[in-house]
């Protein structure tokens, strides 16, 4: 098979940089998949259970940038209980003890310790790069180290981490030497920083493009740090203004406008629905090329009629581009849907949320299974889909039929029988994640095809009609999954009848076994 | 304005209020009307009242329909969502739901700081087990606790003798040919108010 040496294989290998391009190449040959593992520099894994930490060090030694994800996604939602797991110490104990070069980590829902950040920031002489997302578990003398220790530092991103304030003085924790500043993102800090050393700090951060800010700076500061950073591409600032028209807005814009070279702001507009239909409209007519799109509940059961499908539908009809949406609102019809599908296509992410889940089109009494079928029938590229409204099995059916390149799938409290989760399983070729709460779905749902499971990074099944007997007969069938069963907080031997529903499973396909992290009230079978 | 210590409960003997748990489940009872509430706590009762004289015309609240018929055609033991009982949902998180609520209350405390040099309020809700609707009642209007307690009695006379008076059909009728519809609002903790009784201003 090999014609070259392995040098010119090697550079040709330069140029193969997506993840799965690369896990294709170390599939053709053996030698091939030897030299793709010495020259692998970045590793995704979605799943933190699918493989140990020891055997990724084993296989890839050249390693510079990991990804790592953690929790379900529903942990966001607190269908997760505390202590589930998802730890990064191990992974950063592995990577230290084999001297890995570690130059980038990036986490998600994970459990990161202060002690873990130590860990990290003395192990690695060329660290680069820490992308923290909604991770938990450390404090700001965690980021005091990073600060301190790391000194090659580019990039310090924290998004949306629920992190302890010590009001300490980390931001002054980075040396007088240390100019090599990039990106800066300290938005969901809580607590006060030292504002002075935040302005030094970006005034000898020559290359510094992007710098998101928390509540504490006031705007006289932020104006003040602007004037030293005029090369700034992206700003977001802390404070959400009450009064545009006060003095220290009108100074805050005109500094703002003097950096030429910002491209994007944040902080300033963050869509609730009290914005109503009538805003969205006006967004519509204006961001002609607005390509993502939140709009969130500004009270979810409140302000009646704030935002509808109304709503929507203008944005569908101004903002042509638009490829990923989320979208509160308080009623959907499957007449704005099939309008919405047919003058945006271009969906790569879909996900709507009616407060009121199980509502049906308010118009017409129906479900809203034709709504959404026509989005998965126009949509062919859509990836990620979350529903919500009175669903049947029919909206499913639909999915299994179109959806052919969905790798996300988001269902509460839809479907009528075990046909419906079927129907997405057996259609699906792509689906990775599936995600499931309040359906009726049970036994035969689960059991029907478990080939499929091997195939997907992982289920969750919550308040379903799934019993505990049958995830046993899962687990036994599949070496290959981990299934996991928990409630709320019980211990794990609550569930002795066979017969007995399943409060929460989730299950992933894994290399390593079962876990040894995992608390009292999680149950692998 | 929070007036949740001083909100006064009628209750009919027998009746118990007063533990967290309990009283969201007397709220979610009080906005499904007279026929819920009978089926809820009288297995017996045959009569299908469907009341709501306290109705939009016209608007029926579609949440109500929506459940009563999932609740009926469900028999595989799913529940809908009960309005604000349901863990994780909206599946907003936590850290944005914090966000939105700390920006809300920067604001509200800004428009109560205005509002209170100008008129102290003094505005009490009051709710009877069983009424279809809430009253409010301003306590500076009265001087004594009888003179309350009067002003109470014929705020709810209609309901004074109790809900058994409501099987007796003729009573019902003489309800829903003299009284027309009345005008309510829902108040931000999701009660059904009388329209009417905080003025205007």
């Amino acid at each position: 098979m090999n014609y070259f040496p392995d040098e010119v294989i090697e550079h040709v290998f330069d140029y193969v940089v997506s993840h799965s391009d690369r896990n294709s190449l170390s599939l053709v040959c053996k030698s091939w998949y030897r030299i793709e593992r010495f020259t692998r520099q970045r590793v995704f894994i979605g799943n933190c259970y699918s493989i140990s930490p020891e055997r990724l060090v084993e296989r890839f030694p050249d390693l510079k940038s990991l990804t790592l994800k953690g929790k379900p996604h529903f942990a966001d939602f607190s269908l997760v209980p505390h202590g589930w797991g998802g730890f990064v110490y191990p992974w950063i104990e592995a990577l230290a003890k084999n001297k890995v070069g570690l130059e980038e980590l990036r986490l998600k829902r994970m459990v990161v310790s202060d002690e873990s950040l130590e860990l990290l920031s003395r192990s690695f002489m060329n660290f680069k790069s820490l992308v923290l997302v909604s991770c938990e578990g450390f404090t700001t003398d965690g980021l005091a180290a990073v600060a301190a220790n790391c000194r090659s530092l580019r990039e310090l991103d924290l998004q949306e981490n629920e992190v302890e304030d010590h009001k300490g003085q980390w931001l002054s924790c980075f040396p007088e030497n240390c100019t090599s500043l990039v990106s800066l993102n300290f938005a969901c800090l809580k607590g006060e920083i030292n504002i002075g050393a935040l302005e030094r700090l970006v005034a000898r951060s020559p290359n510094l493009k992007s710098l998101r800010l928390n509540r504490s700076v006031p705007v006289d500061a932020l104006q003040r740090i602007l004037m030293r950073a005029p090369q700034l591409m992206d700003l977001g600032i802390g404070s959400f203004f009450h009064d545009l028209n006060s003095d220290a807005y009108a100074k805050l814009k005109t500094t703002i406008l003097k950096c030429t070279s910002i491209t994007s702001l944040s902080g300033f507009l963050e869509i609730m629905d009290c914005i109503g239909d009538k805003g969205l409209g006006v967004v519509a007519s204006t961001c002609k090329d607005l390509q993502e799109l939140r709009v969130f509940p500004s009270a979810p059961f409140g302000n009646q009629g704030a935002v509808t499908e109304k709503g929507l539908v203008a944005i569908s009809m101004g903002c042509r581009k638009l490829h990923s949406l989320l979208y509160f609102c308080h009623q959907m019809t499957n007449a704005a849907l099939i309008t919405v599908a047919k003058n945006c296509p271009n969906f790569i992410r879909f996900r709507l949320c009616i407060l009121d889940a199980t509502k049906p089109d308010p118009d017409t009494m129906q479900p809203l299974d034709e709504g959404f079928g026509a989005i998965v029938q126009s949509c062919k590229r859509l990836r990620r889909l979350s529903l919500s409204g009175q669903l049947t099995d029919q909206v499913f059916l639909y999915i299994g039929m179109y959806a052919e390149q969905l790798e996300m799938l988001s269902i509460a409290f839809a479907g009528e029988s075990d046909k419906g989760m079927l129907y997405v399983l057996n259609g699906c070729k792509k689906l990775r994640k599936l995600e499931i709460r309040d359906c009726p779905f049970g036994d035969t749902a689960l059991l029907t095809n478990i080939g499929k499971y091997e195939t997907m990074r992982s289920l969750w099944m919550s308040s379903c009609e799934v019993t505990v007997g049958a995830c046993k007969t899962l687990a036994k069938k599949m070496p290959s999954l981990n299934v996991e069963i928990f409630g709320e907080g019980e211990q794990a031997d609550c569930y002795v009848e066979d017969g007995q529903r399943v409060e929460k499973m989730y299950l992933y396909r894994t290399v390593a076994g079962k876990r040894e992290d995992a608390p009292e009230y999680v149950w692998t079978l | 304005m929070v007036f949740d210590e001083t909100e006064l409960r009628l209750g009919l003997p027998g009746n118990i209020i007063g533990a967290a748990g309990k009283v969201t489940e007397v709220v979610v009872a009080r906005k499904r009307g007279f026929s819920e509430t009978e089926s809820e706590t009288d297995q017996t009762t045959t009569v299908d009242l469907k009341l709501n004289l306290s109705s939009k015309e016209g608007t029926a609240d579609p949440v109500e329909k929506n459940k009563e018929k999932t609740l009926l055609l469900s028999d595989s033991g799913v529940k809908p969502p009960a309005k604000a009982q349901v863990v994780g949902w909206p599946p907003v998180r936590s850290f944005r739901k914090n966000m939105f609520a700390a920006q809300k209350s920067n604001k509200g405390l800004e428009e109560s700081e205005k509002k209170s040099n100008t008129n102290p309020i003094s505005f009490v809700k009051v709710s009877m087990d069983g009424a279809p609707y809430l009253r409010k009642v301003d306590l500076k209007m009265y001087k004594s606790y009888p003179e309350l307690s009067d002003a109470l009695a014929k705020m709810f006379n209609l309901f004074t003798n109790g809900i058994k008076d409501f099987m007796k059909e003729s009573k019902v009728m003489d309800l829903l040919n003299s009284s027309d519809y009345v005008p309510t609002y829902e108040d931000k903790d999701g009660d059904w108010m009388l329209v009417g009784d905080v003025p205007w201003e």
